[in-house]
Parts: C-alpha cells; sequence; structure tokens
C-alpha cells in the first residue's frame, strides 16, 4: 500500500458532489422506464440515472431482442400469467408481485411502440404471437429506442461511472457513492430516493467457453451484481438467491432457444432421436433443462433442437431474428457450412446466473418495489420473488418503483453526508490502484468461479449441490473475500472497474452458498437440487429464505418468511 | 468473443476523444491507441453484442467466432442507416451473406 496516497489528499483523485430528487442506479430496461415514468408524471422532479456503460448498449439487451415473453395475449389476464409462473416456480413465488407485473405487462408494451421500435404485426394490426404470452418484435435497437426516451424525458445521465455504495443518514438511504470507469474521479451523489436497477449477476460460477471465449455467455458478462452487494452492505434484505437460473442454450455460443423452439416449433430431442420431455414431469422451462442434463448423465447425450423438417423459408427467418437478439450463432453455421435447417442445433445448460428476472433472487420488496431499507427501491433483475418477468416485467417494475419514489420523496430533504464516511468509501474505491502490487481482478475472478464450480454445483457437477461441498466453499470464499479486500491489484482505471467487480461478486457468491445450504429440500431441480435431500418438502419448506448481511462483523443471516399473504407494506 | 478492428479503415473518428465504438461498448473494452486508431483492450472480455459493429461508420470493425468454439474464419460487419441496419456475413469459403433489418418505426425518424 503506497501510505503517500493518504497522506497527499486522495492522490489526485478529484471528488465531484451532486445532488438531485431520485438516482437510479443503472440505465437498463428498469431504470430507464423508472425514469421516464418520474419525469411523465412530475417534471420538476430532478432524475439521474448512473450507468457503468454507456445508456445506449449497456447491458442485457445490448445486442437487443427479438420477443417480448411477457404479454398478455387475447384469452390471457393477469391471473392466468400468475398461475403460470407460480406452475413453472413450484408453486413459490410473491404472487402479489407476480400479479402487479401481470396487470401492467401489456401498457408497458405497448408504450415501448409508442417510442418507435417495430413490432411483427398481423394482417388486423395486433401483434404477431410467438406463445400465449410472447410476441415477435423487431428488437435490435430496444436499447437506443430507450435511450431517446430517457433523454426526452430530461432525466439526467452519467454515463461511464461506477455505483459502489449507498449512502445512509438518518437512518435512511440518501444518495450513491460511485466513481468514474475512465479517470480518477469520486462521485458523493446526494438525492432524496435510491432506485437501484443494475441487473444480476454473472461471472459467479465457472462459464461455458474459455480463453477467447469466456464471455460467450447468454446473460450480459458485465452485470456483476454490483446492486445485490451494495444492498447487502447496507443491511438490505435479500431472498430466493438459491434459485438459480441456469438457461438451456445453443452449445459454444450460447444464444437462445426460444426463438427456434417456441418461434419455429423444434422438437427436442438425444442422440437416439427420442424426444425425451415425454419421459420428465412436464415441459416447464426448469424441466427442460432438467431433462437434458438427465440424457446426458444417462449417456443419451448430446440433445438437440430438432427442426430440420421445416423449410428453406426457415432459414431466413431465422437468421433476421437471431441477429436483433444473439448474431454470433450465425458465425457458427456459417463456420460450419451449414443452413440453420440442414442440422439439429445442439442445446446444454449454461452455468448459474443470480437474477430476479428469470429466476427469482434478489431485493426482498414489497408491493411498492421498497426495499427493507427505508429510502432504496428496487427494479427488474435484481428484484426477487417474481420470476419470469423478463423485459416487459422489469418495464412494469421500473415504473412501479418510479411512482412509489416520486410519493416518497415528497417530504423527505436533502441530507447531511458524513465527511468521514465519504473519506472512507473513496479509501476503500481507489485502495487497488494505489497498491504497490498484488493478483489482477481476473485471476480472482477465477478463483472464485472454479471454488464455485467445484464446490457450489456448477456446470462440472449437473449443476448438483450437497452440504459437505457447500461447507468447502463458505470456508473457501471467506479466505478468497481476505484475499480481495486486502490484496488486489489494478492497473488501471479499466482493472479498477474490474477489481470492484469481483469483490461484489464474491460477496453475492458467500450469500448464494448460505441460502444452498439452508434449504434442505429440492425444490427446482438443476437450479437448486440437493443430492443429500432429494425430494420436495411443501411441509417443512414452501417458505422463502432470506438473508440479511452485517457488514460490521462480515456475518449473513437468514431469515425464513411465510410463502402465504400479501406483503404490501414493509414494517417501518 | 472477438473483435477486430481494420486499422486501414479505422481512422479513430478523427479528432473525437471519444471515438463511436469507444462510447459504446457495454464492456468499456476498446480504446483508442498511439496511432489514433480503435483497439480492442482485451478480446477475452467480448460479448459478442455488436454495438461496436453497428455504430461504426467505416464499417471498420468485424466479428468472428473464436477457434476455441470452432471458428473457422466467418465473419460479421454491420451498417447502420436511418431506421434500418445491414449485415454482411463473409464465409471462410469467401462468400456473402447480406440481410437488411428495420430498425426504427417512421414515426420515430422524424
Amino acid at each position: 500500500m503506497n501510505e503517500d496516497y493518504l497522506a497527499t489528499g486522495n492522490n489526485g483523485v478529484e471528488v465531484v458532489r451532486l445532488t438531485t430528487d431520485v438516482a437510479i442506479v443503472g440505465g437498463g430496461t428498469a431504470g430507464c422506464f423508472a425514469a421516464v415514468t418520474i419525469k411523465e408524471n412530475s417534471p420538476q422532479t430532478e432524475v439521474l440515472i448512473i450507468e457503468k456503460a454507456h445508456i445506449k448498449r449497456s447491458g442485457c439487451l445490448a445486442a437487443g431482442v427479438n420477443a417480448i415473453n411477457a404479454y398478455l395475449n387475447p384469452g390471457q389476464s393477469p391471473e392466468s400469467y400468475l398461475e403460470y409462473v407460480k406452475k413453472e416456480s413450484a408453486g413459490l413465488v410473491r404472487d402479489d408481485l407476480v400479479l402487479s407485473i401481470g396487470q401492467r405487462l401489456n401498457k408497458v408494451t405497448e408504450k415501448l411502440e409508442s417510442w418507435g421500435l417495430p413490432f411483427k404485426k398481423n394482417e388486423d394490426g395486433s401483434y404477431l404471437e410467438r406463445g400465449k404470452r410472447s410476441v415477435e418484435i423487431i428488437g435490435e435497437s430496444i436499447k437506443p429506442v430507450i435511450a431517446d426516451a430517457v433523454k426526452k424525458s430530461g432525466a439526467r445521465v452519467l454515463n461511464r461511472t461506477v455505483a459502489t455504495n449507498y449512502i445512509m443518514s438518518e437512518g435512511r438511504i440518501v444518495g450513491v457513492y460511485a466513481f468514474s470507469a475512465r479517470e480518477k474521479k469520486f462521485y458523493v451523489i446526494s438525492a432524496k430516493a435510491v432506485i437501484c436497477a443494475t441487473g444480476g449477476a454473472a461471472g459467479i460460477y465457472k462459464p461455458n467457453n474459455e480463453g477467447a471465449a469466456r464471455h460467450k455467455m447468454w446473460y450480459c458478462p458485465f452485470n456483476v451484481g454490483t446492486g445485490f452487494a451494495m444492498g447487502l452492505r447496507a443491511g438490505a434484505e435479500m431472498t430466493t438467491f438459491e434459485m438459480r437460473f441456469i438457461a438451456l442454450r445453443v452449445k459454444d455460443v450460447m444464444s437462445p432457444t426460444g426463438t427456434v423452439a417456441q418461434g419455429v416449433r423444434a422438437r427436442q430431442v438425444n442422440a437416439l432421436g427420442e424426444e425425451y420431455l415425454d419421459r420428465y414431469e412436464n415441459r416447464s422451462t426448469p424441466m427442460r433443462l432438467y431433462a437434458t442434463v438427465a440424457e446426458n448423465k444417462a449417456g443419451r447425450g448430446p440433445c438437440y433442437l430438432d427442426f430440420t423438417h421445416l423449410s428453406e423459408q426457415v432459414n431466413i427467418r431465422l437468421k433476421e431474428a437471431y441477429l436483433n437478439m444473439s448474431p454470433g450463432i450465425l458465425l457458427k453455421w456459417a463456420d460450419e457450412g451449414v443452413e440453420p435447417n440442414h442440422r439439429p442445433l445442439e442445446i446444454c445448460g449454461s452455468e448459474p446466473y443470480i437474477v430476479g428476472g428469470h429466476g427469482q433472487a434478489g431485493y426482498w420488496v414489497d408491493i411498492f418495489r421498497r426495499s427493507t431499507v427505508t429510502g432504496l427501491f428496487a427494479a427488474g433483475d435484481v428484484v426477487g420473488g417474481a420470476p419470469k418477468k423478463y423485459v416487459s416485467g422489469c418495464f412494469a417494475e421500473g415504473e412501479i418503483a418510479g411512482l412509489a419514489a416520486l410519493q416518497y420523496i415528497k417530504d423527505k430533504h436533502t441530507a447531511e453526508i458524513s465527511p468521514e464516511e465519504t473519506e472512507a468509501e473513496l479509501t476503500r474505491v481507489f485502495t487497488p490502484l494505489f497498491r504497490d502490487r498484488g493478483p489482477a481482478p481476473d485471476e480472482y475472478e477465477e478463483r472464485l468461479q472454479k471454488i464455485m464450480d467445484d464446490y457450489a454445483g456448477g456446470i462440472s457437477a449437473n449443476y448438483e449441490l450437497c452440504e459437505a461441498k457447500l461447507l468447502k466453499a463458505r470456508e473457501l470464499l471467506l479466505v478468497l473475500q481476505e484475499e480481495v479486500n486486502n490484496k488486489i491489484k489494478a492497473r488501471n482505471m479499466f482493472e479498477l472497474v474490474k477489481a470492484h467487480e469481483v469483490t461484489d461478486r464474491v460477496l453475492v457468491a458467500r450469500v448464494l452458498v448460505e441460502h444452498l445450504l439452508y434449504r434442505k429440500e429440492t425444490r427446482w431441480p438443476s437450479y437448486q437440487e440437493r443430492v443429500d435431500y432429494p425430494r420436495r418438502n411443501d411441509e417443512r419448506w414452501f417458505i422463502f429464505v432470506n438473508s440479511r448481511f452485517n457488514h460490521e462483523n462480515n456475518s449473513i443471516t437468514i431469515i425464513e418468511r411465510p410463502a402465504e399473504g400479501v406483503v404490501t407494506e414493509h414494517a417501518r | 468473443m472477438p473483435v477486430k478492428v481494420d486499422k486501414n479503415l479505422c481512422n479513430g473518428c478523427g479528432n473525437a476523444t471519444e471515438p463511436r465504438c469507444v462510447r459504446v461498448c457495454p464492456g468499456d473494452l476498446l480504446f483508442k491507441d498511439s496511432a489514433n486508431r480503435c483497439a480492442v483492450r482485451d478480446p477475452r472480455d467480448c460479448w459478442d453484442c455488436a454495438a461496436c459493429i453497428k455504430e461504426c461508420p467505416r464499417q471498420a470493425l468485424e466479428m468472428y467466432l473464436p477457434v476455441q468454439i470452432g471458428g473457422r474464419g466467418a465473419t460479421l460487419k454491420a451498417k447502420s442507416e436511418q431506421g434500418v441496419l445491414s449485415w454482411f456475413l463473409t464465409k471462410p469459403d469467401g462468400t456473402t451473406e447480406t440481410f437488411i433489418i428495420k430498425t426504427r418505426t417512421e414515426k420515430s425518424q422524424s
């Protein structure tokens, strides 16, 4: 550690102080929708989005998306959406949250179209259905279109700025600390309310590919769980990390499969050509993955999506659909010298992700998307309890959180921020840059991923979990956390961002392991599958497993919450 | 998944301190090198979202599959125009395919 750094006024770090009414961490679908909602309802309210990348192409939807997978087509209702989500999630979801999303799905989807994103239409002008709850869009430019809407709304955006922690004062959240991804700048941002919309976490586990392809993954590799980690450090309650989300994807390129499975009704077959799903309990999303893992274990893999019976016309349609979301798959077909319908597509499971948009890991919130910490709201992939919300559900939660934050700030003033606390955070944030030497962020990231893959149900273990290995993961993660906190070295600003990404990932991994240890049953095969407790046990475990982190002594407490009953308001 | 910059086509967006590809990369993986050309910081970190490829006004960027997952030389380039995006796929044997995809409704382009 370079001692001069503390003695010479922050070693050239410029401190920038900003004030806003509402600060939003993350300029993705949820954050942008929250910003626009606030500005539409109250033009004089100041909104600042803190975005790690650039809002035009940040986060999950950087490449685009080719369907809105949560939309109520004719015959569907918010209640039938809830029923479907419950069925897919072994019955355990936050009914109140899911229903509130269902009630808004169509309105927010239509709003997206009004901003200028092209939708595929039937002759009568209605949306083209891809399934009961899905419509096809031409969504390559979804992110630029949303970014334009934010710009028009008058919300301010701070691009290339990395949030590090919430600021607490008078028992509530009063702002956000952040630093510039490009220059030695530290931000102290005062806000009357903060909305967390950072997205979930990839890269906790060893991914499918290595070397030059290590980031060839389904979920955005730049979503690292910072929102979870910031919430944990502030004492916010989290829920259901143990229901990891594992995506069934196209081998190697990790492209989504819905385009083929739903879009052109492919058959899911094993190496013997058998439609193997018939052998399993049902055809739910987790079961399609579990069945594929099981077929491979039984020696009947590889498994495929087979649409070779389809006409040549399907090829062009598929290529265009994938160009709008996951263009890399076209390179795969070109490199293999085949057209899409020439051969079945091999499928496999992804690394486990910690997300609230497909799975249900994240902040424990009430119906207004208020976290358990006063002044802190959350929306989108970072919110737990409401799986299968997808893009449009993130819009819906952004809207709900935006309106609730607007209501909350009415009688709030800008609070004083302790200079000592600011100094401490600045030191914490920049220390890796000013250390003389130490391992690089990448080295620790690979160490984390190895621990999780080896002991916490990664790809190499077919996602299976057991107590003894999880205890080993717990032990090794504590050691790793200690190492990272005291030794990590960033050679430049880019590596400083990565240093905080791995710091946050390690905390998320620690909390995840506690959740995995605590639930002693198998509720969501593959996502959460305990070989030492292979049965589902509704009598004992039809509950939410929640957690709280104590920053003072670095400890994690598990809290059980009943599954029944609507949590309309947190006790204050 | 890596992206390659054609140094003969890239002009670093002239005097721009932040060229267009550098501005949009969600992983902050591009930078301007000493020769005023854009370069990829660490190709291993690329997610393959193609944001940079679509953004480049000179089609100086292309993406390809890494050898580790079966790459054999096919490349993808793109060109953005108002309301439309063109993709150019070049196969290992040199043959090409072009796709033209709508990106915005007419209303939003005004």
